[in-house]
C-alpha cells in the first residue's frame, strides 16, 4: 500500500516513515508542507495521504485544506489527518464531501502502534477512522433531543460506530456479546430514525449525517 | 577653619551664592517681564472688550440716539468687540506658557479643550489668569525690584543726603540683608505665579482625570493584549517543541513495545511502563495546552473552539452558541477562558449532573451564561474556585461578571463582554 506523508517536524516525519515501513506500507514520499504534499500526490497517486494539520506557512489548518483539495481532485486517494488537537469543525469539513476513505485522529494515537496501523488500513480500504474525542465533540454539538433518548450504553455504542468500528470491534471494546451489540445498534438506529444499513461504512455515514444536522 | 565652623558658615555662603545663581536672575527676569505682559493680557482680555463693549452698551441704554447709524454701530460694538477675545486668549496663553518655559524651565500642562468657545470652563479660567496676570505682575515686579534696588538706592541716598549716623548704621545692616533676600523673593514670586498659572492655564481636575483614565485604559488594554499574545506564543512553542518530541518519544517506545517481544521480562516491563508514562504525559500536556489558547479559536472562532472543552468536561454539557459575527480576538480568548474555567470549576466543586453553556451576541456585546444543576452556594471568595479570577478577566476588558448561586443550586454565571476591545 503506497503512502505519502506530510509532516513539518523532521523528527516525526522520520518516525512515521519508519513506523509505516515496519507496518508493511510503502512510503513513496515524505514532505514538510501542504504545497509539496499536493505535488507529491499528483505525481505518485498514492493509496493514502497521511497529513499533519498545522504546517507552514501559517501553522493553522493547512493540512485540512490540503486534505480537502485532495478529496476533491483525487477522490481515489484516502486521507488520514493527524493533529495535536482534534476539532469537530475540521472533522465536519473533512466529511462534508464524502465520508469514505477518511480519517481524523489525534497525534497521540500513533503511539499505539497496532491500533494506528489498523486505522490506516481501514481508511486506505475506504473506511473511516474518527478519533473518540472528535466523536465526543460532535455529540456535544448536537442540539436536538433524540440523543437524550439513548441510554448511556447506547450512546457508547454510537460513539464506537462513529469512530468507524465494526460490530466485532464494538464487541471487543465493550466486552459484550454479538447479539447484544446488534440489539443496541438496532435500538439506536430506531431511536434516531435512521434506516437500517448493511455495511460499516454506510452505517457511519448515516450516524455522521445525523450528528451534523 | 574647623569643620564645625565651616558648617556654621554654610547658610551664609549659600545665601551669598544665590545672588549670582542663574535661578535667582531668571526668576527676577520672569517677575519683571510679568508686568508688561500682564498689562497687555489684561488690556486685551478685560480692558478692550469690557471697556468698549460696556461703554457702547451704556450709550445704547442711557443715551438712545435717533440716528440709526449710530445705534447700529453701538449694537455692533457691544456684540462684536468681545468676540475676538476667544481668538486672542489661546495666543496669550501660549505667550505666558513660553515665558514660564523659557525663564523658569516650568512646563504648564496644556488644556486640551481650548477651542470649544465660551462654554468651555477652560476658556474662563484662562481669561481669569490673563486678568490676574496684571496684579501678579505688578506686585511681583515691584517687590522684586524693591529688594534688588534697596541697597544701591540707600547708598545713593546716604551719599547725597546728610543722614544721622544712627540711620546710616541701621541701613548699613538692614539693606545688605534685603539684597541677599532679593533672589529668594524673586523665586517666591515665581513659585506663586507658577501655582496660579498651573491652576488656571493647565487642565482642570476633570480634564486631568479624563486624560488619566484614557491613559490607564490604554495601558490596561496593552497589558491584556500582551497577556493574550503571550499565551498564544506559549501554545505555539509547546506545540512545535515539547509536544512533537513527546509524540516522537511515545511513537518510538510504542514501536519498541510492539517489536521487541523477545527481550527479557524486566526490560519488556520497563519499556511498557515508559510507553504508558509517555502517552500519559502527552495527554496531560495536550489538556494543558488546549486550555491556554486553542489554534482553532483564531481560525474558526469561539463557537468551534468551545466544542473541544465541552466534550472534554467529565459531565454532560449542552452548548448553545448563537454568534453571527466574530468579536475581537482578545474578547474571544477571554470568553473561551471563562467557559473553560467555569466548566473545570463545576466538575471540581459543584457536584453537578449536567451543565449548559449559552453564548450569544447581542448589540455589540457577547453574553456567556454557564449554568449547572449542582449544589450551589458558590461565592466569589469560595476557596480554590478561581471565580475571582474569572471576574478579573472579564473586568479587564470592561466586561461584567455575575454569580447567582443560592444554597442548593442551581448556579448560573453570567459574563458580558463588549465585543470590541
Amino acid at each position: 500500500m503506497r503512502v505519502v506523508i506530510a509532516e513539518d517536524s523532521v523528527l516525526l516525519r522520520a518516525g512515521l516513515t519508519k513506523l509505516l515501513a515496519d507496518g508493511g506500507f510503502e512510503v513513496v514520499d515524505a514532505v514538510p508542507d501542504a504545497e509539496q504534499l499536493l505535488r507529491a500526490v499528483g505525481e505518485h497517486h498514492p493509496d493514502l495521504a497521511l497529513i499533519d494539520v498545522r504546517m507552514p506557512p501559517t501553522h493553522t489548518d493547512e493540512g485540512i485544506r490540503a486534505a480537502l483539495v485532495i478529496r476533491h481532485q483525487y477522490p481515489k486517494v484516502a486521507v488520514l489527518v493527524l493533529s495535536q488537537y482534534v476539532e469537530e469543525r475540521y472533522a465536519t469539513d473533512l466529511l462534508s464531501t464524502q465520508t469514505n476513505g477518511v480519517g481524523y485522529l489525534l497525534k497521540d494515537r500513533v503511539a499505539h502502534v497496532s491500533d494506528f496501523l489498523d486505522a490506516l488500513r481501514r481508511v486506505a480500504a475506504g473506511g473511516t477512522a474518527l478519533d473518540p474525542e472528535v466523536v465526543a465533540q460532535l455529540l456535544v454539538r448536537h442540539r436536538d433531543d433524540p440523543l437524550d433518548r439513548l441510554t448511556p450504553r447506547e450512546l457508547e455504542v454510537l460513539r464506537l460506530m462513529a469512530e468507524g468500528r465494526s460490530n466485532n470491534g464494538i464487541v471487543d471494546a465493550l466486552n459484550v456479546s454479538h447479539s447484544a451489540v446488534e440489539k443496541y445498534i438496532s435500538n439506536i438506529l430506531a431511536k434516531l430514525d435512521l434506516p437500517p444499513a448493511h455495511t460499516d461504512h454506510r452505517r457511519v455515514l448515516a450516524v455522521l449525517k445525523f450528528l451534523r444536522t | 577653619m574647623t569643620s564645625a565652623e565651616t558648617a556654621s558658615l554654610r547658610p551664609l555662603t549659600t545665601a551669598l551664592a544665590a545672588l549670582w545663581s542663574a535661578r535667582g536672575w531668571r526668576a527676577t527676569a520672569h517677575a519683571l517681564l510679568g508686568l508688561p505682559i500682564g498689562v497687555v493680557t489684561f488690556a486685551l482680555t478685560c480692558g478692550l472688550p469690557v471697556g468698549v463693549g460696556y461703554s457702547a452698551g451704556w450709550s445704547l441704554l442711557y443715551a438712545p440716539s435717533d440716528d440709526w447709524v449710530q445705534t447700529t454701530v453701538l449694537v455692533v460694538l457691544t456684540v462684536v468687540v468681545p468676540l475676538p477675545v476667544l481668538l486672542i486668549v489661546p495666543r496669550l496663553t501660549a505667550l505666558q506658557r513660553r515665558r514660564f518655559r523659557a525663564l523658569l524651565g516650568v512646563e504648564i500642562p496644556r488644556s486640551r479643550r481650548l477651542f470649544r468657545g465660551l462654554r468651555a470652563a477652560g476658556m474662563w479660567r484662562q481669561i481669569a489668569y490673563h486678568v490676574l496676570a496684571l496684579f501678579i505682575g505688578a506686585i511681583g515686579a515691584a517687590s522684586v525690584a524693591a529688594f534688588w534696588l534697596a541697597l544701591p538706592l540707600g547708598f545713593v541716598g546716604w551719599s547725597t543726603n546728610d543722614w544721622p549716623t544712627s540711620v546710616a548704621v541701621a541701613l548699613a545692616v538692614v539693606l545688605p540683608a534685603v539684597l541677599v533676600a532679593a533672589p529668594w523673593v524673586a523665586r517666591g514670586v515665581a513659585r506663586v505665579d507658577t501655582a496660579v498659572a498651573r491652576a488656571l492655564l493647565g487642565p482642570s481636575r476633570n480634564e486631568a482625570l479624563s486624560v488619566r483614565v484614557e491613559s490607564l485604559s490604554r495601558s490596561r488594554a496593552d497589558i491584556v493584549a500582551a497577556t493574550d499574545a503571550e499565551r498564544r506564543r506559549i501554545e505555539r512553542d509547546l506545540h512545535d517543541g515539547a509536544q512533537q518530541r513527546l509524540v516522537s518519544l511515545a511513537l518510538n517506545l510504542g514501536m519498541a513495545r510492539a517489536n521487541l517481544t523477545d527481550v527479557p521480562e524486566p526490560a519488556r516491563q520497563a519499556i511498557e511502563a515508559a510507553h504508558d508514562e509517555a502517552t500519559q504525559a502527552l495527554t496531560e500536556l495536550r489538556e494543558f495546552v488546549r486550555g491556554l489558547h486553542p489554534a482553532v479559536l483564531d481560525d474558526r472562532g469561539l463557537d468551534a473552539a468551545l466544542s473541544g472543552i465541552a466534550a472534554r468536561a467529565p459531565l454532560p454539557v449542552r452548548l448553545n452558541v448563537t454568534v453571527t459575527s466574530r468579536c475581537s480576538p482578545v474578547v474571544e480568548a477571554i470568553a473561551y477562558f471563562v467557559v473553560s474555567e467555569a466548566l473545570t470549576n463545576i466538575a471540581r466543586h459543584a457536584g453537578a449532573h449536567r451543565a449548559e453553556v449559552t453564548v450569544e451576541r447581542t448589540a455589540g456585546r457577547l453574553r456567556v451564561v454557564i449554568t449547572d444543576d449542582g449544589r450551589g452556594g458558590a461565592t466569589l471568595d469560595s476557596h480554590g474556585t478561581g471565580l475571582r479570577g474569572l471576574a478579573q478577566r472579564a473586568a479587564s476588558v470592561d466586561g461584567t461578571f455575575a454569580l447567582h448561586s443560592p444554597p442548593g443550586g442551581p448556579t448560573a454565571i453570567t459574563v458580558e463582554l463588549p465585543c470590541e476591545s
